[in-house]
Formats: C-alpha cells, structure tokens, sequence
C-alpha cells in the first residue's frame, strides 16, 4: 500500500507526530499534548463480554432444544451474509446484488464434494476457498464496471449460476436434491450443525475485524469516507476493492456452505435466490452501513420482525423493505449510527480516538472524523 | 429452416425487450441511476391493466357504458407517467440527493417491496392479458414459418415508441432540456433549468414506456409477481448494454441481438434460452463494454 502514511503503533499515549515551529513574533503556543489511543474501557468490556458469549453460545447445545439452536443457526448464517455485504458496499462502495451467487455456489460446492463422498463439514472450508477462488474471474469481469452497472452485471452472473447448475442432473437439476453423507442422530446433527456455523461466524467476524484493523482497513475506510480522495493520495483502491470482493465471495460461500448442511437439501430456486441478497441490504442498511456493530444490530431487527409477524406471511419482508428504503434516504447511518453517536461507544474499535493528555474521557470535538471508524 | 424461424422470433420478440430498455436506458442517461425496480414496474402495469377491466367491465359499469379493453388498456400508460413523475420528485428525487448508491439500494428496496406486496395481494399465480383472437391470428410464410400478428404489432408499436422518443429528445423543447441535464446538469443549471422537474419528466416517460412495454409483455405471454426481477429487468438492462448505452436505435439492436440469440438458444434446449443471452450479454462486456454500436466510449 503505497503511500498510506504507516499507522502509529495503538499501545498507550502518544505524542502528535511533531509540533509545528511556530511562527516569529508569535507567543508560542504549544499544541496541547495528544494521546492516540484505539480502544476505550466499552470496548475491553465489549471484547470480554464477546468471548463469554461466544464460550455461551458454544455450551448451548446442552441445555437448549434444538428448535432454538436450529434458529440460531439461522441467524448467524444472515449476521455472515450482512457482514459479508456491508464489506462490500459500506466499505469497498461495491454495492453488488449478486452475491447470492456465492451463497449458490458455496452450497453445491459442498452438495459436489459430499457426492464425491466427502464429509459435508469438512467440505465447508473447501466450499468456502472454491467460491474465493471462483471469485477471481467474476471480478475480472466485473472490476471495470462501476455502480449500477457492476450492481446489475452480478445479478445477471448469479442467474447464469444458476442456469448452469440447473442443468446438470447430477447435482439435481432444476429441482434440486438432497445432501448425502450426513447419517448422524438427529440431536448430534443439529448440534454439530450449530457449531460449525458457530465457528464459521466468529472465524468470519474475526476476520473482519482484523481486516478493518489492518493497513488494508484504513485504505477501505478512506475509500468509504471518499473513494476520489483516496485515489488522489495513492491508495490502491482497485486492488484494495478486489481483495474484500474475495472476501466477501469466500464468505457468502461459507454462508451458502452451512446453508445446504442446515437443510440437509439444496435447489438452485433458493440457493441462487436474490432474496439472500435482499436480506442482506436490508439487514445491513437498518443496522448501519459501513460499521461492524451494524450487522449484528440489522440481524437482531430482521429476526425480531421475522419471528413475530411470521403468521403474516411475507409482511415483515415488506415492511423492512420500506423500512430500509426510508433509513438510507433518511438516517444513512442505521441504528447503529443513531446509538453510537448518541452513546459513543464502539464495541469493535477500528478506528482511532485522538485526546487532549489532560482530559481522560471526552475526544477532542475537531477530530470528530477521525471517530467514525 | 427452424434457424429462419428462430431469427425472425428473435427479432420480433426483440422489439418488445427494446420497450422494456428503453425508458431504463432514458433514466441512466439522464439520472446515471439504474433504476432496479423498473422490470416490477412492468408487471404492476400488467396488474394494473387487470385491475382496470375487472372495474370497468362489472355489470354495473359495462350496462351504463361500453369500454373497449384497448382502452381500458391505454389508460395505464398516462397514469404510470404520472406515477412516475411523483415517484421521481419525491423518494427518487430524495435518495439522488444522498449519492448515487443510495439510490441504488432504495429502487431495489422498491424491488423487493413491489414483488412481495404484489404476491401478498394476487398470489404466486400467472396472468395474461386477454386480447381476444388476436393473440392466435398469425399468417404464414412457406411451410414452417408463421408470424403472429400480436408479435408485428409489438414489434411496430416498439419502433413507433423509439422513433417518437426520438423526435421527443430532438425537436422538442422538454427533449433539448433532457439532453442537456444528460448532458452537463451544473451547466444547465447555471442556464437556469429546474433540473428536478426534468428528471420527473424524463422519469415520466420512462414509467410510461415501461408501462406500455409490461401491457405488450402480458399479452405475449404469462406474468407472475417474480418475473419482474427474474427476466424482465435483466432482459431491458441486457438488451442496453448490448445495443450501447445513449443510443435508442442501439437498443432496438440490443433488443433484437438479445431476442434472436435466445431464440437459438432455445433451439438446442428450451433451458438454454435465457441462458444463451445472457452469454451473448457476458460476450459483450468483455469485448466492448461500451455496447455493440456506441462509438463514444463510456466513462
């Protein structure tokens, strides 16, 4: 990355990178002493918080029926998904419509290897790397178109998917088939079920974390605040924009991968389904665009809405349609947004906090920007 | 022989897909927004169309007056021209303001919304839109070929539309605004246009041609809520591509490319018809992604 200026180590207080020289005849003035820091006490607490939740969610299985791990399942698969989307359009500004492409070929891809006689579960890292591999010539194709254009030409490349898998027979055709090699008791399927996709979630969330922590996350957030300026200071951004398309394929394949070992049968109907994609927008742009915290929010609000207007047949989807259109025309930063400027807390620090040595808790208000990460 | 008669479905039925491109392709050359809802548009009008005879034609209203289903048709393209201006003044109008992506996702919020909503209230069920005899009457030429007169007319009406847009965009005083907010919208801003107003009307006709094309499309054959997305809208926006961005005789071409490559397509496999244009359309993208007969290049 070329000419990013190199990031100042995180750890404990830190000088300004110089004091300016300050102009004869001028009392001098020094600029007050500024600390750097990442992360605040929230999100300590928040990390901790994470790794109880994640060693819950993990013992679940013991003490849960699994009508609610079968949900959680669920659940985790669209936080992968919405994750996977908002990397795309809240940080790369890719805003694909495709990406069930992905979650298509991630479930034949396991349905292929478990034909061949593999063991679904182990197929999923399989499935996974294919679909990032698979990957690389989308965006060879895809790389040069910009906006609407690059939106709708992965729309049409997840239907020709899908019209190419429907024809062969082998993998059930138009109408699908069932996922052999999975003869386990029903009780120790869901379970192993659950924490495969309990794995792949904090796997998938690490990474993007870590992700937006690294060098390549601070060319995406630039992109994010101004895909222009970043170019104009030498950011690479088509190679950034490639490498989180990657991603975000390999991820929506992991997605699609615990897709077809969740129903135990795929069709290419659902499986290429532009509905995966919907949810994804729409869970993405109610929680926040742009932000980690936004996804989960958006899941937890599409589940709520999901679960209790059920009976109403596709009304919640309706409704977080509209829902969804009026947060991106009106609060483009989702609810998310609306909490953490309200509250100012992150619970994945990505970005950094500048503060005057003297005061312990309240940023420095010119540097709001630099807040938004 | 099979080959001529597939070519001159594809060229027939190629009319019908530049209907549906050409109030997309009006929108992004004027807006440079790709509107996602626009194949739902077309089957709303399809519904709408139903909704219309259904009223019209009750006992009450038919034994009081006699409304002639062409008419009853018609009536749809001025009311969606409408809808199409208020929808570009207000929600469309509101997510431009916010960038080009939010407009994105919110035509295809509408998208998802239409298409739900339409399945909520009519069902999962196709339709047609009856036209009496004329949907069967065809003449023949030689043995094995015969043309519907319903595919000329579609074909006729869609070459009607794009010369009248033509001269609209031309000679018209609305056209020489549109094109110059297509052209440079701070320009003629500072020349003092209203450009909203022009986008309403740009939106306008785009709603009413789309219209127009989803009355054709239900009279060739069967629409359902999901076909909006399913074919529609990749069919307008695969035909644009093709033909070249910014030229309405380029996406007659588009249409008609499109239509005849399905046409052999389906003549291997009649699973390979959809398939085999949105080859053609993947071809195109990587050979000249300007579209087959746009000399300029695109930006």
């Amino acid at each position: 990355m070329s000419s990013i200026e190199p990031r100042q180590s995180a750890a404990g207080p830190q000088q300004p990178a110089g004091q300016p020289d300050q102009p004869a005849g001028q009392p001098a003035q020094p600029n007050p002493p500024v600390r750097v820091t990442r992360s605040r006490r929230s999100a300590l607490w928040a990390g901790i918080a994470a790794i109880a939740a994640v060693i819950i969610l993990a013992y679940l299985p013991y003490i849960v029926y699994s009508a609610t791990t079968n949900l959680l399942v669920n659940f985790f698969m669209l936080l992968i998904m919405a994750s996977m989307w908002n990397l795309l359009a809240g940080y790369a500004g890719l805003v694909s419509v495709g990406q069930q492409a992905f979650v298509g070929l991630g479930a034949y891809f396991v349905l292929l290897l478990a034909i061949h006689g593999a063991n679904p579960f182990v197929a999923i890292p399989a499935a996974t790397a294919l679909c990032g591999i698979v990957g690389l010539p989308v965006w060879w194709l895809v790389s040069r178109l910009r906006s609407g254009y690059f939106a709708i030409t992965m729309w049409v490349i997840a239907s020709v998917c899908e019209l190419i898998i429907s024809q062969f027979s082998s993998l059930g055709g138009g109408t699908g088939m069932a996922l052999p090699g999975l003869n386990l008791s029903p009780a120790l399927l869901t379970a192993d079920t659950y924490w495969a996709t309990l794995t792949v979630t904090v796997i998938v969330l690490a990474a993007v974390y870590l992700l937006l922590r690294s060098r390549l996350g601070l060319v995406l957030t630039a992109i994010r605040d101004d895909e222009t300026g970043a170019r104009s200071i030498g950011a690479r951004v088509g190679r950034t924009q490639r490498t989180v398309f990657l991603v975000a394929a390999a991820g929506c394949g992991a997605a699609g991968a615990l897709y077809v070992i969740s129903q135990l049968a795929v069709d290419p109907g659902s499986a290429f389904s532009v509905l995966w994609t919907a949810k994804m927008i729409f869970i993405t742009i109610i929680g926040g665009i742009g932000t980690i915290e936004g996804p989960f929010i958006g899941t937890i609000v599409f589940f709520v809405l999901q679960q209790t207007l059920s009976q109403y047949g596709t009304w919640y989807f309706i409704i977080l349609g509209l829902v969804a259109m009026a947060v991106a025309i009106w609060a483009p930063r989702g609810l998310w947004g609306l909490i953490s400027d309200r509250l100012g807390i992150r619970i994945f620090p990505v970005g950094y906090w500048l503060w005057p040595a003297t005061e312990r808790e309240r940023p420095a208000r010119g540097l709001a920007l630099l807040r938004r990460g | 022989m099979i080959w001529v008669n597939a070519i001159i479905q594809g060229i027939l039925v190629g009319g019908l897909y530049a209907l549906f491109a050409c109030g997309l392709s009006l929108m992004f050359g004027v807006m440079k927004v790709i509107n996602l809802a626009h194949g739902d548009l077309a089957v709303v009008a399809g519904y709408f169309a139903l909704g219309i005879i259904a009223v019209t034609h009750t006992h009450a209203i038919s034994s009081f007056v006699h409304v002639p289903v062409g008419v009853s048709y018609a009536l749809v393209v001025p009311v969606f021209a409408v809808v199409g201006y208020v929808v570009q003044r207000t929600l469309l109008q509101a997510a431009l303001n916010r960038g080009v992506l939010t407009t994105l996702l919110v035509t295809f919020g509408l998208s998802v919304v239409i298409e739900n909503g339409l399945q909520q209230f009519f069902s999962a069920n196709s339709h047609s839109l009856s036209i009496g005899s004329l949907v069967s009457d065809s003449f023949g030429i030689g043995s094995q070929i015969t043309i519907a007169y319903l595919d000329v007319s579609i074909l006729a009406v869609a070459v009607a539309v794009l010369l009248g847009l033509q001269y609209f965009l031309s000679s018209s005083k609305y056209g020489r605004l549109i094109r110059a907010v297509a052209d440079d919208r701070e320009a003629a801003q500072l020349a003092g246009v209203d450009y909203r107003h022009v986008f309403g009307i740009a939106a306008a006709i785009a709603f009413g041609t789309v219209a127009l094309a989803g009355l054709a499309f239900g009279m060739y054959t069967q629409f359902n809520p999901t076909i909006g997305t399913d074919q529609l809208l990749l069919f307008a926006f695969e035909a644009v591509v093709i033909g070249g961005l910014g030229s309405l005789w380029g996406t007659l071409a588009g249409g008609i490319l499109l239509g005849v490559a399905q046409q052999i397509g389906a003549q291997y496999n009649a699973a390979d018809q959809v398939l085999a244009g949105q080859l053609l359309f993947l071809l195109v993208l990587v050979i000249r992604p300007q579209g087959l007969t746009s000399r300029r290049e695109t930006a």
